[in-house]
């Protein structure tokens, strides 16, 4: 299974540790809080702003180098659009993954 | 170049905040995780350049556009590479970043913005596109980018809320208007010749009385149009 890395982040920073320390933190922040409205949203069943959140998870999917969990969220954000939850327990193991490498990294 | 970030992810922001600081010239004075605070900030101040994120709760990084008097030039942030279609149709759009945005391509974009602020580089600015310096325009048919280069456009001619352009052998009709693509086109080879019609004069065959002929189609001159058409031609 795809797992997490901070290849991204170090391009970017380009050696600056306090960078990667700061924005790390912001990602420990943002993605539990868009995780949360993202299952809140599942469970009204508005798929619509479902599909939005996954629309911003998919980019940290990307930050953390999950190249097949961007790829998996771009089609279960479509899909959210039009009504269809079938990749919703893929989407939710790379949530798993994510959660957990956060968790390690703090 | 005094610069603004507008984004709802506070790690987007950060991300380019970091990319702008290996940019000699580049300032970020400010960013704003929604469309609303940014516009009272550009109410009171000037930036040369927004780094604009499309997908943003309430308000769209487009309804930021649509509500900006003489906006800036604009580099869109986005996670959804759909919208560079709509994108392109706005003259001070200068490049369309798809996040994760890499060091590669943000240098490459900042190349593009020193382009269009003038070979001085991000520390100077002008009014010249980056239009300018390209070579081809990209135009949207059926929710597909077709790449024209200029040297093929013949001409084109406005229709109602449409406009035509015209390639050796084919023409494509596009949902714009003749104000805007004139704003894309380089003001060496190309002249609006009359209300409706916009001529590369680089393909014209001869000129008879108040009319052009480029390639098998004859364009009339307008009065007022014809003294400055005349001058820019190689006359002998």
């Amino acid at each position: 299974m795809e797992l997490p890395n901070l290849d991204y982040i170090k391009e970017i920073s380009g050696g600056n540790e306090d960078f990667e320390k700061k924005f790390l933190s912001i990602i420990q922040n943002e993605f539990p809080k868009e995780k949360n409205e993202y299952l809140e949203n599942l469970e009204r069943e508005d798929l619509e702003e479902s599909a939005k959140i996954v629309h911003k998870i998919k980019h940290k999917l990307g930050i953390l180098g999950l190249q097949q969990g961007y790829r998996l969220a771009i089609k279960y954000e479509e899909d959210l659009k039009y009504g269809n939850t079938n990749l919703k327990s893929d989407f939710h193991e790379v949530l798993h993954t994510v959660e957990e490498f956060i968790l390690k990294i703090a | 170049m005094r610069s603004i970030i507008v984004d709802d992810e506070a790690s987007a922001r950060a991300i380019v905040k970091e990319l702008c600081k290996k940019i000699p010239g580049m300032e970020v004075r400010a960013e704003f995780p929604n469309a609303l605070e940014a516009m009272k900030f550009l109410k009171d101040n000037q930036v040369d350049l927004i780094f604009l994120d499309i997908h943003m709760p309430k308000l769209t990084g487009f309804d930021l556009i649509e509500t900006v008097q003489n906006p800036p030039k604009i580099v869109l942030t986005t996670s959804d590479k759909n919208f560079a279609i709509e994108a392109y149709e706005y003259p001070f759009i200068v490049d369309y970043l798809v996040k994760p945005i890499t060091t590669e391509r943000f240098e490459k974009c900042m190349r593009r913005l020193e382009n269009a602020f003038g070979q001085d580089g991000l520390g100077s600015k002008s009014n010249k596109s980056v239009q300018d310096e390209d070579e081809d325009l990209y135009i949207n048919i059926d929710r597909r980018l077709i790449k024209l280069k200029f040297n093929d456009i013949l001409l084109i001619e406005a229709k109602g809320d449409y406009i035509e352009i015209q390639t050796l052998g084919k023409r494509y009709r596009v949902h714009s208007t003749l104000k805007k693509i004139k704003e894309k086109l380089p003001d060496s080879s190309f002249f609006q010749i009359h209300r409706s019609f916009i001529i590369n004069f680089t393909q014209i065959v001869d000129i008879q009385d108040n009319s052009v002929l480029i390639e098998r189609n004859v364009i009339p001159i307008s009065r007022s149009n014809r003294p400055e058409l005349m001058q820019r031609l190689n006359l002998l």
